[in-house]
């Protein structure tokens, strides 16, 4: 496994370098260089994953074309980028990444592209969470499942935009304020549904551990068979352990995430008396039409599934 | 001591569950090895192994998890790499193991292929590795029921298999049903590294079909006894493994692939064909 992951990245650098050379530098007239003033050319910025994306959309409207490395449903932690990301992101005026380690592909995505602009680190200004992992310590990358963390990331998001397109700099500003606005609204909801559970029942189970930051906000328990990342593989250890929690805890119930397999916790339910609770959406969205297709409608989904399932 | 090694498989089903299908998989894919090893073929294993990827990953896209469609898809592309390659070295200047290296180096291509052109969606080579803690009934009726072919198919091969390992000039000689009993056991060989993949992953399957067959060489030159050995070898790894992982919470895969790794390298040096016995035993002289 780990060695079929090392030759698929060979592979896919000799791709890389196959096409990231002096030939395709970004194509002249699709991107206008800086200083260009071409007022409705829009601004090609790139974000590593979808619910960045969806943060671009919002905060640059009409004015940005944004690319989105891993798209909906997809999992960012074990990505392998394409060549066609490669162009992507030579050819953009903004690259927008989560940070914390989330994208452990990007540094070499970008040497190897040869971008040389701006890079916005949506994290940056965040407190990190460390997971603590029995014997490792890690910071946890998922920061956008914390509203408050997400004010951060629009924040940086919109600075990034006004830099690059200074023109542009009060329509950034102005739908950054909408979009705040758009965060409070939602925060308030979610308050009201986490403050509508009982305490001793707020205590979940998912198959990996993306949620460190919402249950640091909002008070609720989460456990994982798996750790963190998606790339682990679990031990009978682990799953016994979290089974004998399942039952001691009565945790009441056991979410499913977009990006991972079902398979072990299903075997897990099977052992306990928790249910399948629903679909928690971590590290992508949905598709535009799916429960979760904008940020603020996945936590809005999230804390829904988790109230009702939590909530008898 | 009842709490180390019983109490985890009374207390957790998914150990049961797990237990049964190394049990499974021993019973299925190590007679398969213990042949591959006899006839040179051990690589063999391998090269399947990575070819079934495509068509489990093609059985994925279309059908999504559906254990039915990822099994019938790998069981295509292995049969197909192998009676291929068994045709391009009956027919051509080439030999079996180049045309079977052409084939499955094309057919793993197309595996990372359709794999990247859905690479943004979920790791899809994670999925295609189950893991042998998240068996489901369905997954354990698979593997079970592959067992049993297999030790049916095997007990119908038996004669020609044994010719082929020791002189395949003379059955190809003798009967013109030579290739069948070959092909027959490819496929066999294909069935049981797809079960195993549903268990295991592709590359841990290929573990325990060839590592216990191997050091089970190290014990005896007979076939009946080195089936055996490599049966209960592997049966062996997969229960020490699965307490391993349970114990010192390692990953349930490779604990059982290590468990089996560290009796081949037992048997490698204290079977009585192993390394040390071998040296101690007085040398024969020539007679006359």
């Amino acid at each position: 496994m780990i060695f079929r992951r090392s030759v698929l990245t060979s592979l896919f650098a000799a791709c890389l370098i196959a096409v990231s050379g002096p030939g395709t530098a970004p194509v002249p007239g699709t991107a206008p260089g800086p200083g260009t003033a071409w007022a409705d050319a829009p601004i090609d910025v790139v974000a590593s994953f979808s619910i960045l994306g969806d943060m671009v959309r919002q905060i640059g409207g009409d004015r940005v074309r944004v690319t989105t490395l891993v798209g909906p449903d997809g999992d960012a932690h074990v990505y392998q980028p394409t060549p066609a990301d490669a162009r992507s992101v030579a050819g953009a005026r903004l690259l927008v990444v989560n940070g914390l380690g989330f994208e452990g592909w990007m540094d070499r995505l970008t040497e190897a592209s040869g971008y040389k602009g701006r890079v916005v680190t949506a994290t940056a200004g965040v407190k990190p969470l460390w997971i603590a992992d029995r014997d490792r310590r890690e910071i946890d990358p998922h920061a956008w499942q914390s509203l408050a963390n997400a004010r951060i990331y629009v924040r940086n998001i919109s600075d990034g935009l006004a830099a690059v397109d200074p023109a542009g700099a009060d329509i950034y500003i102005h739908n950054a304020a909408r979009y705040m606005e758009e965060i409070d609204a939602i925060e308030a909801q979610v308050r009201e549904a986490i403050d509508s559970l009982p305490a001793e029942r707020r205590k979940v189970v998912t198959s990996h551990d993306a949620f460190g930051y919402l249950s640091a906000d909002y008070g609720i328990e989460f456990h994982a068979p798996v750790g963190f990342s998606t790339e682990a593989e679990p031990s009978a250890g682990d799953v016994a352990r979290l089974i004998r929690q399942i039952n001691r805890e009565k945790i009441p119930a056991v979410f499913i995430d977009n990006i991972s397999d079902r398979r072990l916790l299903d075997q897990i339910v099977r052992e306990t008396g928790a249910q399948i609770g629903g679909t928690l959406y971590s590290d992508a969205l949905s598709k535009a039409d799916g429960p979760a297709g904008t940020h603020l409608g996945m936590m809005l989904h999230n804390i829904r599934t988790l109230v009702t399932a939590l909530g008898d | 001591m009842y709490d180390a090694v019983i109490a985890p498989f009374v207390e957790f089903g998914f150990m049961r569950r797990a237990l049964v299908g190394c049990l499974a998989l021993s019973l299925g894919a190590t007679p398969i090895g213990v042949f591959l090893t006899l006839r040179r073929m051990s690589l063999t294993g391998d090269a399947m192994a990575h070819a079934i990827l495509p068509g489990a990953a093609l059985g994925y896209l279309v059908a999504g998890l559906s254990l039915g469609a990822m099994t019938l898809g790998g069981v295509i592309a292995g049969v197909t790499v192998a009676m291929l390659s068994g045709l391009v070295a009956r027919t051509t200047v080439a030999r079996e193991d180049s045309s079977l290296a052409a084939f499955y180096l094309i057919s793993l291509a197309v595996g990372v292929v359709i794999v990247s052109t859905r690479g943004s969606n979920v790791d899809l080579l994670h999925i295609l590795f189950g893991t042998v803690l998240a068996l489901n009934d369905a997954a354990i009726f698979l593997v079970a029921g592959i067992a049993t072919v297999t030790l049916f198919g095997l007990a119908v091969l038996y004669r020609p298999l044994v010719m082929e390992c020791f002189d395949p000039g003379f059955l190809r000689s003798v009967s013109p049903l030579s290739p069948v009993g070959h092909y027959s056991f490819l496929v066999l060989a294909v069935l049981n590294l797809v079960g195993g993949f549903h268990a295991l992953g592709t590359l841990m399957a290929v573990g325990i079909m060839i590592l216990p067959a191997a050091a089970a060489r190290f014990w005896t030159r007979d076939l009946t006894p080195l089936v055996v050995i490599g049966v209960l070898a592997a049966f062996l790894g997969g229960y020490v493994g699965l307490l391993l992982s349970y114990h010192a919470s390692l990953p349930s895969g490779p604990a059982i692939i290590l468990t089996a790794g560290a009796f081949y390298l037992f048997s490698l040096s204290f079977g009585p064909d192993g390394v040390i016995m071998t040296h101690l035993r007085p040398r024969r002289h020539l007679e006359a």
